[in-house]
């Protein structure tokens, strides 16, 4: 895979924040790259020197080794965590206004169909909702059969139907072999879309690589739960454990040993009929990484 | 870049035209205002008197300080000192000035146009007051409505708002909700984007405006003397003018608050003093060289130039020269400061 885009050292200051300090990496053409990070960590500000949208304090952002220019511009499709369209057009005039700023695009009857626009085509497209509205946005990003697409935040808001089917669109782009640039806030949208992922906290990147290699590398371990109410004494002494807040608090415990483990539970006559072992998840690595703290 | 261009002044004539309250508004509004002036004042004269007089000692606009005849002495008249002669008996010809007293060393003449109630109410006063005798030069002319006077002034204010609300208020609101964000991502420049925004509000200022003169007109019948093609260049140079002020307003603001300040800051003086609703003349001079800043002031001047003087292009050339270049310095100052976005 040759690199389509290559982050270099790349610095943004408003005042006395540091919003971005010092973040370097590269995505290769054809991939989906994500950009993960709490609230506030600099994601939006990195994409959006990325997408030329922001010039940055310091540092470089090369498309194909050129700095950005005109060719990026025509090349990128791009769709903003939040934006707005003009008032009193329809799907159809959205898509054929954005269309007719590019050189070059998508075939309507083609880019209507990808992101399944058929049945509101000719509706006011304030009028749409959450996940129609996604959908004509990610179409507006792709309306010039651009290399790669800069994706922030595009399910934040949907419902599960919706997100899924977004997560349909965004494979249908990757298919067509087209670099993805995405940012999330949901791990589990990050673990099946992405091929490389960085978690970037307080403007610098924390970690970086494959969903699985980076679990491999953090996590040798599996997580046990089990309702708090089959936990009894003499397991709370022998067995290390963390308690997790629900309705009903459930007993979480963290081994790398399973069978060591279930067997001490059977030993203190702990009822396993509730247990469940899952492995470590993005979002487990995620909370590791950047705290539990509420960020702003 | 004309694909692009059409593209977005397509897309914004649409949203104008499909937005019906508003588009009711611009129309609307003028048309009552017009109507509703027309009946208030009826073609009625002004209830109080005025007097231009030319004296020696007097400069032009200056209340007579020194009392050259008695009749200067009378009350609830209004006295004005005048320099240009020709121009203040065209005044009088069309009983927009009462009188005309020239008391100047050797001169002692009047003009009044006895067809005018003014005039005739004045002539009798002068023949009353026992003062120097002074030569009638009679004058003839068809009455001035208010109503053929103040259109071009309501028009000239609906254009003012149509344009710095229409392009100032619009950009910030864009700017605002992001769209000028998701438009920069494009290959659209800054330059391609201003130029359409303002080639679309040109287009529907000057067609709703023709569309609302138009009208009005087949009713009421206004004063025309000059050629209604030199009037549609004043108002397109006007209208370019005006639309260069709303985007130099809108160039950075990102508050729909604040610019709508700035808007009203900008187009309640330019109401008062351009003479929408009343001539400056007579006002204090400063005033009057205020109101010389506002494109307005200019385009309602060569407006009724054309409109009531029957002036042509030429005689209203450096108007048009004005609007065009504080059209020009408007907009080329626009676009120099002009930010997608607030960053």
């Amino acid at each position: 895979m040759t690199e389509i885009l290559q982050v270099r050292d790349l610095h943004k200051h408003y005042k006395d924040v540091k919003a971005v300090n010092g973040v370097s990496f590269t995505v290769k053409e054809g991939a989906c790259f994500g950009l993960l990070g709490p609230n506030g960590a600099g994601k939006t500000t990195t994409i959006e020197v990325m997408e030329g949208i922001s010039k940055p304090t310091s540092g470089e952002i090369l498309y194909r080794g050129e700095p950005l220019g005109p060719t990026f511009r025509e090349r990128a499709g791009i769709q903003f965590q939040s934006t707005a369209l003009q008032d009193f057009l329809t799907v159809a005039e959205q898509l054929k206004l954005f269309g007719s700023f590019y050189p070059q695009g998508l075939p309507y009857d083609e880019l209507i169909e990808v992101c399944a626009l058929q049945n509101f085509l000719n509706r006011d497209a304030s009028k749409l909702s959450g996940g129609q509205r996604q959908r004509l946005l990610l179409a507006i990003a792709l309306v010039n059969d651009p290399d790669i697409v800069f994706l922030d935040e595009p399910t934040t808001g949907l419902d599960p139907q919706a997100r899924l089917n977004f997560w349909d669109l965004v494979n249908k782009i990757k298919a067509r072999n087209k670099t993805v640039l995405l940012t999330t806030h949901y791990m589990e949208e990050a673990y099946n879309l992405c091929d490389e992922i960085v978690i970037v906290d307080h403007g610098k990147i924390i970690a970086q690589g494959s969903p699985d290699k980076l679990l491999a590398e953090h996590f040798q371990d599996v997580i046990i739960e089990l309702p708090q109410a089959d936990f009894n004494t003499q397991a709370a002494a022998k067995i290390e454990y963390r308690i997790l807040e629900k309705v009903q608090p459930v007993v979480q415990i963290i081994t790398s040993d399973v069978n060591a483990t279930l067997a001490d539970l059977l030993s203190c006559q702990v009822s396993l009929s509730g247990l469940q072992v899952r492995a470590r998840t993005l979002e487990d690595l995620f909370i590791e990484l950047t705290g539990k703290e509420l960020r702003a | 870049m004309m694909k692009r261009i059409l593209a977005m002044l397509h897309a914004r004539n649409l949203e104008f035209m499909r937005d019906r309250s508003s588009l009711a508004w611009n129309l609307i509004l003028p048309v009552l205002l017009v109507v509703g002036l027309a009946f208030a004042f009826g073609g009625e004269n002004k209830s109080q008197y005025k007097v231009a007089v030319m004296a020696d000692d007097l400069a032009a606009n200056v209340q007579p300080a020194t009392i050259l005849h008695p009749i200067l002495k009378t009350q609830y008249v209004t006295f004005y000192g005048v320099e240009d002669q020709q121009e203040t008996i065209a005044k009088v010809s069309r009983h927009q000035v009462d009188m005309l007293l020239d008391l100047r060393t050797g001169e002692n003449n009047y003009w009044v146009n006895s067809d005018a109630v003014g005039g005739y109410f004045m002539q009798q006063l002068l023949t009353a007051s026992a003062g120097p005798e002074i030569t009638k030069q009679a004058v003839t002319g068809k009455e001035i409505r208010y109503v053929d006077w103040v259109v071009p002034g309501i028009l000239g204010m609906n254009i003012m708002f149509g344009c710095l609300f229409g392009v100032g208020y619009v950009i910030v609101r864009y700017r605002k909700s992001g769209y000028l964000k998701r438009v920069s991502a494009t290959p659209l420049s800054s330059t391609e984007f201003l130029i359409a925004q303002i080639l679309s509000r040109l287009l529907i200022v000057v067609v709703t405006t023709v569309v609302v003169f138009s009208g009005t007109n087949f009713f009421m019948d206004f004063r025309v003397e000059g050629r209604y093609l030199d009037l549609l260049i004043v108002l397109i140079t006007g209208t370019f003018s005006l639309l260069a002020l709303g985007l130099l307003v809108a160039s950075r603001v990102t508050s729909e608050e604040l610019a709508g300040g700035l808007l009203n800051m900008l187009t309640w003086p330019m109401m008062l003093l351009s003479g929408v609703w009343f001539s400056m003349e007579g006002a204090h001079p400063i005033l009057q060289k205020i109101a010389d800043i506002s494109p307005l002031t200019h385009m309602l001047k060569a407006a009724r130039s054309i409109m009531i003087d029957g002036q042509s292009l030429v005689g209203v050339s450096h108007h048009i020269g004005i609007l065009l270049a504080m059209g020009l310095v408007f907009i080329v100052l626009g676009a120099w400061m002009f930010k997608w976005t607030s960053d």
